[in-house]
């Protein structure tokens, strides 16, 4: 049988999750600990990242960038006229949909939960007792267990 | 399947495409193929997600993520609301086990969509997801009509196999306040 080649998660992705623990107000955006990434060429489709622009949470991005030490010339601002300027598509091109990180963790801002990366996927599931109701939950205080299985 | 969203409706071509219960990821492959701008599966179950990871690599896609997350916790996507362009679902139709698990989908296909939102239904079921869309204020349309050979799957399945009947429903949005009312008047 063939072996799987290894995957990855995007920064795009990355950019839209959320830990979504019970308790937890604000689960985002979540810290990235890589443990393997990989650089990958994707075809550069500007429309597409001109599109997602105004969705992103550019400053999120910016930090998982710094994090992963793959800034390079990635604007810390989104810059006006951003469908015109090539330059700065590229670059979010790069950081959004070149970057991979293959197997790491996601760390919840708020509760320090872990949601590990294998093979690319990211695994948001949660255990018993941490699924909240519906609409964030008004406990403030975060607890500080760490409940990795 | 594919090809008639992109040609008559052109909403898989640059755009950001999320496929709910994605399963094997026939629907995020077929549409990163179709030249979809980024494509994102979403599935509970690790065993089908690896199936997705191999046949993504059999194609050679590279603009397609998958997450590990259960749909049904409303929670787990609230930072996705309205981030697509257009979710491809063939959601899980509702047996006795899980039911209701399609309009569950449906519900949470139309948070995450901006422009439409495309499902495979059975056609029996389809008065009801017509009422309901009246209900929740969309628009839906029949794209296609389909015939589905199911071989039993549960042990409670009492056939071989079922010969079902599928609508491809288009669901999209009004985007003028009383664009409804027209709708809801009968």
């Amino acid at each position: 049988m063939r072996v799987t080649a290894l995957r990855r998660m995007k920064l795009l992705t990355h950019n839209m999750l959320t830990s979504h623990v019970k308790g937890v107000k604000n689960g985002y955006p979540l810290k990235i600990e890589v443990n393997e990434m990989k650089i990958r060429e994707v075809d550069f489709n500007p429309e597409f990242i001109s599109r997602m622009i105004p969705r992103l949470e550019w400053k999120a991005l910016y930090e998982a960038a710094q994090s992963l030490d793959v800034v390079g010339n990635l604007s810390p601002e989104v810059v006006k006229d951003y469908e015109n300027d090539e330059d700065f598509l590229k670059e979010a091109h790069r950081v959004l949909m070149e970057v991979e990180v293959i197997k790491g963790f996601l760390i919840c801002p708020e509760s320090g939960r872990k949601f590990p990366i294998e093979n690319g996927i990211p695994n948001m599931l949660l255990n018993e007792g941490e699924v909240g109701d519906a609409g964030p939950s008004q406990s403030g205080t975060s607890q500080d267990d760490d409940s990795m299985q | 399947m594919l090809y008639t969203i992109d040609t008559s409706f052109g909403d898989i071509e640059d755009k950001l495409v999320g496929d709910l219960g994605c399963g094997c990821g026939v629907l995020s492959i077929g549409a990163a193929m179709l030249g979809a701008g980024c494509c994102i599966g979403f599935d509970i179950d690790e065993d089908a997600l690896a199936i997705s990871l191999a046949n993504m690599e059999e194609f050679e896609i590279e603009n397609a993520d998958f997450i590990q997350v259960d749909l049904t916790d409303a929670n787990s996507t609230t930072k996705w609301q309205k981030k697509f362009d257009t979710i491809v679902m063939n959601p899980p139709f509702g047996t006795k086990r899980n039911k209701g698990m399609d309009m569950t989908f449906l519900k949470t296909a139309l948070n995450l969509a901006k422009t439409s939102v495309y499902s495979l239904h059975k056609t029996s079921t389809r008065e009801h997801i017509q009422r309901k869309a009246k209900e929740w204020n969309v628009k839906m349309e029949i794209v296609a009509e389909l015939r589905f050979d199911l071989p039993a799957s549960y042990k409670f399945h009492k056939q071989k196999s079922v010969d079902i009947e599928v609508d491809l429903m288009r669901f999209t949005f009004y985007d003028d306040k009383q664009a409804g009312a027209s709708f809801s008047a009968r």
